[in-house]
């Protein structure tokens, strides 16, 4: 700001120069002692003022010397939810609106009639799977959301179509990750892989020398392994074969 | 100034002091009475589902509907001509859902809200999304197409439950007779549970048609939905003892106050501890503004002593806050200095914006009990030199404006005019420009509900429609202020005819400059001053156009007429409109550039 306006009151002649031509800046009287600036309030200018040296990164959280930064992690997150239409456009539209970065989703029944299974894996900061995490249980129709561990049992089904030119060595590579085949013809040969994710790329690695042609995979499921629940609470259900009451005794609360 | 006609609709037969003819119509009712209609509303057959909607909103003690008629949603409006629900038709949907929106805000029960199908429903969406941003509770119901038509793209069929999921709380389809009533009661109950927020359930023709005779019931929210009120015991002691041996404690109360109904304790903790008080815009009246303690409200526009409290604070206790990037500015440099307690009964609201250090997640008037009894009197902090510290800002960074007689009158010394003239509990609703900021600014906010405006989503229009439904709830002895700017005005205008017809004691007062002003601020600041599509010469005599409605019509052009004009509007019994011609160059500050840390608020364009 300029000093040269602490008498604003007839400053009218030579005010608004820093001004485009078409937007005249009237001068207004101002209190005498006001540090007035040609237009706006009175005060000390912003260099003028002390400034705290704390700082905050993209999160919101105070910076640490030593701070690491903004390494982000891949989640697997769970949530039991009450099978109704919609559901699933509901998870899927929350986590593309707040631009949650989404590997994969899973969706089907559970043993409890009316719940579902969505799992969902995600690639976040430690702050972003946080949030996520909340925002999904937020959700209405979504009875519990827990974040499986690193030992959970994780598996994801894989189609895989390759050229049927060498159906030999095909079906050795697929007994080799116990796959499966579903469909062989003098063209393609089709096979089916089940494990967890690293075993799918890898088999996809080894079915690449024949020529893959079309590729479906289902995006990885996961459950916690023994006793602990998958998501917080949950009470297990009995499919109508189960009666074995002794495996879930560990279950209360 | 013409003086017109008294149009008819503004002198009800009743005389005078019976205020609106609406009001009129309907006895009052006793607690025990209205007790037992919602009981009979629960328990009765109601015989086809749009009689259930009905006997849900009955139930759910619903006095009054706004909405507009139209195909699919016509089955309700029958059932509803039997029932004790008054329904305001608006001009347009946007009318209904911004007074449903704002009768909710005086009330502290959802307002209800109809619409037809397709673009009834659609025209609902803008005022969802508003509540939605602000977390005001509200019921929004809407027809939709026959069942067997969904998904054909039929006439006014809207995939409604589609467009509004990510702007509500939860929305429902309705796909049976016998459960639509059970729903809506449902989506009432939901609207106004934990952290609030709109719902809305979607009528298919042939549900509402549909024969059922299954009783309502009382409306309940899921129970899953239901937070607990009480924070950790765990949680709050680590919030006070980092309160105790805080040194610039500084309390930021946000609109979740007032949701909460926590004024009162929040008020009282403050006083208790000597911790000086900011809020947030939605907070406004949440802390009385004329109270030693308090700083005013914080952001972009929010007074510099807030500001530089906020950028010194070294305990900041946020209470039903999310931490908006316009409270904000960029989150890396905000209370740089401060460890965050917050205070939320939305887990997801922790840390979502700024890492909150103590989280306590509970309803805010029960935390603050728990907070108030968990600070030791003893180790309370000392705060003194810090709230010499703020008072010495206070000082430094007046909220002022200079006033020349022969110069265009200030906007400033219009709100602060009609502050000056109306009691403690006026409400103030306002459009969204710099007329909102100046009279969110220059009026002086004691009372909590008092500042009705568009906070989260910033919707142009949102005054007079939220005017008319503030006026609807409140009670008759509280003057209803709006203040529109020419620009956001005359995107609702259309509801002033509701206003007439219902005789609404309302005074709206344009703050006319014949700009987008706030986009002409910005194009000033950031854009070499092109004022692009900015410039509203083009805008009508809002005093003529009053009158054209049946309303009546003010105008100032100078600092002369302010008074006179100020009282004979108050004293107009029925809607007026004040067409106040300012200073056409004003601009608002302090300002807080985008993205900016709050501590470097320009208090003039050439510090941007």
């Amino acid at each position: 700001m300029s000093g040269e306006d602490d008498d604003a009151t007839n400053a009218a002649a030579d005010g608004g120069t820093d001004h485009p031509a078409d937007s005249p800046i009237a001068e207004h009287a101002r209190p005498a002692g006001g540090d007035a600036p040609e237009t706006g309030l009175a005060g000390p200018t912003p260099e003028e003022r002390p400034h705290p040296s704390g700082r905050r990164d993209e999160h919101g959280v105070r910076k640490e010397p030593d701070d690491g930064g903004e390494a982000t992690r891949r989640a697997t997150v769970s949530a039991l939810v009450e099978d109704e239409p919609g559901v699933l456009a509901r998870a899927a539209g929350l986590f593309r609106r707040r631009q949650f970065n989404i590997e994969s989703l899973t969706v089907g029944p559970t043993t409890v009639e009316g719940h579902s299974r969505i799992t969902l894996v995600v690639e976040e900061t430690e702050a972003g799977i946080d949030q996520a995490k909340k925002q999904l249980a937020k959700l209405t129709p979504v009875i519990a959301v827990g974040e499986l561990s690193d030992d959970a049992v994780a598996a994801e089904l894989v189609l895989l179509k390759v050229r049927g030119h060498e159906p030999d060595k095909v079906h050795a590579i697929t007994s080799m990750y116990d796959g499966e085949t579903l469909d062989a013809g003098p063209r393609t040969i089709t096979v089916q892989i089940t494990g967890d994710e690293n075993l799918i790329d890898d088999a996809i690695d080894a079915f690449d020398q024949f020529g893959i042609i079309e590729i479906a995979r289902t995006g990885q499921t996961a459950l916690e392994r023994g006793d602990s629940p998958t998501t917080p609470g949950e009470e297990p259900g009995h499919s109508a074969g189960s009666t074995d009451d002794d495996e879930f005794t560990n279950y209360d609360d | 100034m013409s003086e017109p006609a008294t149009p008819d609709a503004a002198s009800p037969e009743e005389g005078d002091d019976e205020g609106r003819t609406d009001r009129a119509e309907q006895p009052e009712q006793t607690d025990e009475e209205a007790a037992a209609a919602r009981e009979d509303a629960a328990t009765r057959a109601p015989g086809s589902g749009a009689n259930a909607v009905v006997a849900a909103l009955e139930a759910a003690g619903v006095e009054t509907a706004f909405g507009v008629q139209g195909g699919a949603i016509m089955p309700v409006y029958d059932a509803l001509s039997e029932s004790s629900v008054h329904h305001i038709t608006m001009a347009h949907e946007q009318g209904a859902v911004h007074a449903a929106d704002a009768y909710g805000i005086v009330r502290g029960d959802p307002g209800v809200c109809m619409a037809t199908s397709g673009p009834g429903a659609t025209n609902l969406v803008t005022g969802i999304a508003d509540a939605s941003m602000d977390s005001d509770a509200m019921l929004a119901l809407t027809g939709q197409v026959p069942s067997d038509m969904v998904g054909s793209d039929a006439f006014q069929e809207t995939d409604t439950v589609g467009v509004t999921a990510p702007i509500t709380k939860h929305n429902y389809f309705a796909s049976d007779s016998d459960e639509v009533g059970r729903t809506v009661g449902e989506a009432f109950a939901l609207a106004n549970t934990g952290r609030p927020g709109p719902t809305l359930v979607d009528l298919p023709k042939d549900v509402s048609f549909g024969e059922t005779d299954r009783p309502v019931g009382e409306p309940t929210a899921p129970e899953r939905a239901v937070p607990d009120e009480e924070a950790d015991e765990a949680q709050v002691e680590a919030a006070a003892r980092a309160i105790e041996t805080a040194e610039r404690p500084l309390c930021l109360f946000g609109g979740g106050v007032i949701k909460g109904d926590a004024t009162e304790q929040v008020r009282a903790f403050a006083r208790e501890f000597g911790i000086p008080v900011v809020t947030t815009m939605p907070g406004i009246g949440s802390f009385p503004e004329d109270d030693d303690l308090c700083l005013s409200w914080a952001g972009m526009h929010g007074t510099g002593y807030a500001n530089m409290a906020i950028t010194h604070t070294d305990c900041l206790i946020a209470v039903g806050t999310r931490f908006d990037d316009r409270l904000t500015g960029g989150v890396d440099t905000f209370a740089p200095e401060a460890e965050v307690v917050h205070v939320d009964i939305d887990p997801a609201e922790i840390s979502k914006n700024v890492h909150a250090d103590y989280p306590v997640v509970g309803d805010a008037a029960t935390v603050l009990d728990q907070l108030d009894a968990a600070i030791g009197y003893g180790d309370a902090p000392d705060t003194e030199a810090w709230r010499e510290q703020c008072a010495e800002w206070r000082e430094e960074y007046p909220m002022d404006y200079a006033i020349d007689p022969d110069e265009p009158v200030k906007p400033q010394f219009v709100v602060e005019a009609f502050d000056a003239a109306t009691d403690d509990d006026a409400y103030v609703t306002t459009g969204v420009g710099q007329h909102q900021m100046w009279a969110a600014q220059y009026w002086t906010y004691r009372e909590p509900r008092t500042f009705v405006s568009s906070h989260g989503l910033g919707t142009m229009g949102y005054g007079l429609p939220a005017a008319v439904g503030a006026r609807v709830a409140a009670d008759d002895d509280r003057e209803v202020i709006c203040f529109e700017g020419d620009g956001s005005f005359l995107m609702t205008i259309q509801e002033l005819s509701v206003a007439v017809r219902e005789n609404l004691d309302i005074t709206v007062v344009v703050l006319n400059n014949e700009y987008i002003g706030m986009v002409r601020q910005w194009q000033d600041a950031f854009f070499e001053g092109n004022h692009m599509a900015s410039e509203y010469d083009w805008m009508p005599e809002f005093d003529t156009l009053a009158e054209a409605f049946g309303a009546k019509g003010f105008r100032i052009d100078e600092y002369d007429d302010v008074e006179a004009v100020v009282e004979e509007a108050l004293a107009y019994d029925g809607p007026s409109v004040v067409d106040a011609h300012i200073d056409p160059e004003e601009n608002v500050y302090p300002m807080v550039a985008s993205g900016a840390a709050n501590g470097q608020f320009a208090l003039a364009e050439d510090q941007l």
